[in-house]
């Protein structure tokens, strides 16, 4: 995967993005953490022209300001899309990168060609609330969104730093990631998806962790009720991250789907 | 220098063991904890403590505005200010709620505070914090990343409400309205002082200076950890090229008057840890959501060691006194103390907590008469070359009216 910087609007937004790999494009849609690099990326680009970007107030990609709620996101993803001269694209996102990439879908349907959701947030139930994870240090989030916090798979996503200076930039990127996120998660994680969700047309693969205590899997239904062509597949020993905890799983699975179109 | 007395309005009868066996006291505190019966009791204690401070001479009588939580009964700093500019007749009413960005319309906050300055004969000073993280983005469920700039329209919305004569369209981002014309209008013109609380974020001192309204810094961590945040807004003050009257900058201080440094701390040490330990024992997953905070701020990284140390509830009488936190001791250590604290900070505003904790009427009482009597009066020379232009302005005596009906002898048997 090679880095590369897009401009969008005469400068407004500075978009980073990974990109990589040959074949139909494929954007990854990230979660409220930011990117996370990772094998899972390479994989996915043996097969597809893989596009990663990072979100606007995310990562170095900038022009967050400008973008007040979820729905400017995922216009801003059809003016990327614009950009790069794609036309339609399979869309993968997780995490809030699914209800994104579920919101992409939902307003310019045609031009997503197939849809994958893996452990997304977009829809909310009282008797099963997505856990409030921003009131959670990143050590207290480790029971919640890994099967086993303890495997090397948990212990490889976390940089270590080595200086005092690293520490604070991990903070303060952490920090911004989220303060970004909380424009479309804060105080609920639901923001009218469900008015919308229905225009969905792109087959979709709704893929879970069963062991995400973040997002409990029990929303996979809820978003398969509410997606004409869509199917659920839950990992069994995986959390929040199926795109890393079980990496080569997951890629097989995403893969086989998306040639299936 | 004016002094003011200042109230939290802390719930006093938190359980012993709430440290070890509750994660917090604000936010998600459990409801079983409030018993109404006392609240009945506190809210009438607390009000004569403020109107007693009236009387007895202080310049304002402040309250504030907090949310679900022990540690101030405020979530209305507005109903308070009613009930005191009824009982009160020349002290500045100093309202250091309404955190602005929380209401919608934010005209709402306008006309109650046009009515509180109607009804107190231009006594109100209006006071704007931006709010706590965990009353405006957890109890109120604001977008932490939208706090600041809301906050910013509701100020333009609020003070435009005051002053422009004419009916007119507001488009905000936040607020849309057509017919903006609120009934009544502030007695003080062109509108009541604008007093903003803040935490020491550089963006504030930047604004507040640039509108030319007070900032106060509100800390239970003594001037020590003061002078920093003081620093930084004078340095502002300079950089903008503004005079540095000391009437600009307000500072709330903790203050356990006693005969003897012993005597205060047999007084007063059990109620002050009360507050240290158990109202200000915060779960850190309420204490800032991310994106409270500018990137700016966080940067710049102004949290203080003291301050971690406090929440962490491992100290005792000693420090708080040796740190500053506390201000006791006889009368003429107080008074020396203070107005070291006044020079150091050059604040003009001088804001004292003599209510903290579990603090009971008797004692409340004694520290505010020794106070009154033998502390306030020698403060009040100091910045005397300096004039106060961020002072009420009252109706001139002969049109203020006070309260005609007959008070109540007693609560009246049989309900009515």
């Amino acid at each position: 995967m090679e880095p590369r910087a897009v401009s969008l609007r005469d400068g407004m937004f500075q978009a980073h993005l990974l990109q990589g790999g040959a074949g139909d494009p494929l954007l990854f849609l990230h979660g409220a953490g930011g990117l996370r690099e990772g094998e899972y990326l390479d994989l996915l680009a043996q097969r597809f022209t893989v596009y990663a970007p990072s979100h606007p107030g995310f990562g170095s990609s900038e022009g967050g300001e400008h973008i007040e709620d979820i729905i400017d996101l995922a216009l801003y993803y059809h003016d990327l899309m614009d950009e790069l001269k794609i036309e339609s694209a399979h869309v993968v996102g997780h995490s809030m990168g699914g209800m994104l990439a579920a919101e992409v879908a939902a307003l310019c349907p045609h031009r997503v060609r197939r849809l994958v959701l893996a452990n997304p947030v977009g829809l909310w139930r009282d008797d099963e609330p997505v856990l409030d994870f921003f009131t959670f240090s990143p050590e207290q989030l480790l029971p919640y969104i890994w099967h086993d916090p303890g495997s090397e798979a948990a212990k490889a996503a976390y940089p270590v730093p080595e200086t005092d200076e690293e520490r604070a930039e991990l903070v303060f990127q952490r920090t911004q990631a989220l303060a970004t996120a909380s424009k479309f998660l804060w105080p609920i994680p639901d923001r009218g998806l469900h008015r919308r969700i229905h225009r969905i047309q792109a087959p979709t693969l709704i893929v879970w962790g069963e062991s995400d205590r973040l997002v409990p899997a029990s929303y996979a239904e809820d978003f398969r009720s509410s997606i004409r062509d869509s199917r659920v597949v839950i990992l069994s020993e995986c959390g929040h991250l199926p795109m890393l905890e079980k990496r080569d799983e997951f890629v097989a699975l995403v893969t086989e789907f998306l040639l299936e179109g | 220098m004016k002094v003011h007395f200042f109230h939290l309005m802390p719930y006093r009868f938190l359980p012993d063991d709430f440290r070890e066996k509750y994660r917090g006291v604000w936010v998600d505190i459990p409801s079983h904890l409030f018993d109404p019966a006392k609240g009945h009791q506190l809210y009438n204690e607390y009000l004569d403590e403020l109107e007693h401070a009236a009387s007895l001479g202080f310049d304002g009588i402040c309250v504030n505005e907090h949310h679900q939580n022990a540690y101030g009964l405020m979530p209305s700093p507005n109903l308070m200010a009613a009930a005191l500019a009824r009982r009160t007749a020349n002290a500045a009413i100093v309202v250091l709620g309404n955190s602005i960005a929380l209401y919608n319309p934010p005209t709402r906050v306008a006309e109650e505070l046009a009515m509180l300055d109607c009804i107190s004969g231009g006594r109100l000073v209006a006071g704007f914090p931006v709010g706590t993280s965990s009353d405006t983005n957890f109890c109120y469920g604001v977008v932490p990343a939208t706090l600041r700039d809301r906050y910013y329209e509701a100020h333009d919305l609020i003070t435009q409400a005051w002053t422009r004569p004419e009916v007119f369209a507001f488009n905000g981002k936040y607020t849309q309205l057509r017919y903006v014309n609120i009934w009544p209008r502030p007695v003080q013109k062109p509108h009541p002082p604008i007093w903003v609380p803040g935490g020491g974020s550089i963006e504030t001192w930047e604004w507040v200076t640039q509108h030319d309204h007070v900032y106060c810094y509100l800390s239970y961590f003594g001037h020590k950890r003061g002078l920093q945040v003081m620093d930084g807004f004078w340095e502002e003050v300079a950089r903008q090229g503004k005079e540095a009257n000391p009437y600009r900058a307000g500072f709330l201080q903790f203050v356990a008057v006693s005969e003897s440094d012993a005597q205060a701390e047999r007084d007063y040490a059990e109620h002050a840890e009360y507050f240290y330990n158990r109202c200000l024992h915060v779960n850190p997953g309420f204490a800032d959501a991310p994106g409270y905070r500018t990137m700016r701020s966080l940067r710049a990284g102004l949290r203080s060691q003291f301050e971690r140390k406090a929440f962490s509830g491992a100290l005792k009488w000693k420090d708080f006194v040796e740190q500053g936190f506390i201000i006791a001791g006889p009368p003429e250590s107080v008074r020396q103390q203070l107005d070291e604290v006044a020079k150091s900070l050059h604040v003009g505003q001088l804001m004292v907590l003599l209510q903290f904790g579990s603090m009971p009427p008797e004692l409340v009482r004694k520290n505010t008469e020794l106070f009154a009597r033998e502390v306030l009066p020698h403060m009040r020379q100091l910045w005397s070359e300096y004039e106060d232009h961020w002072w009420i302005k009252p109706l001139p005596q002969e049109e203020r009216v006070s309260p005609q009906a007959e008070p109540l002898a007693g609560v009246p048997a049989g309900g009515s």
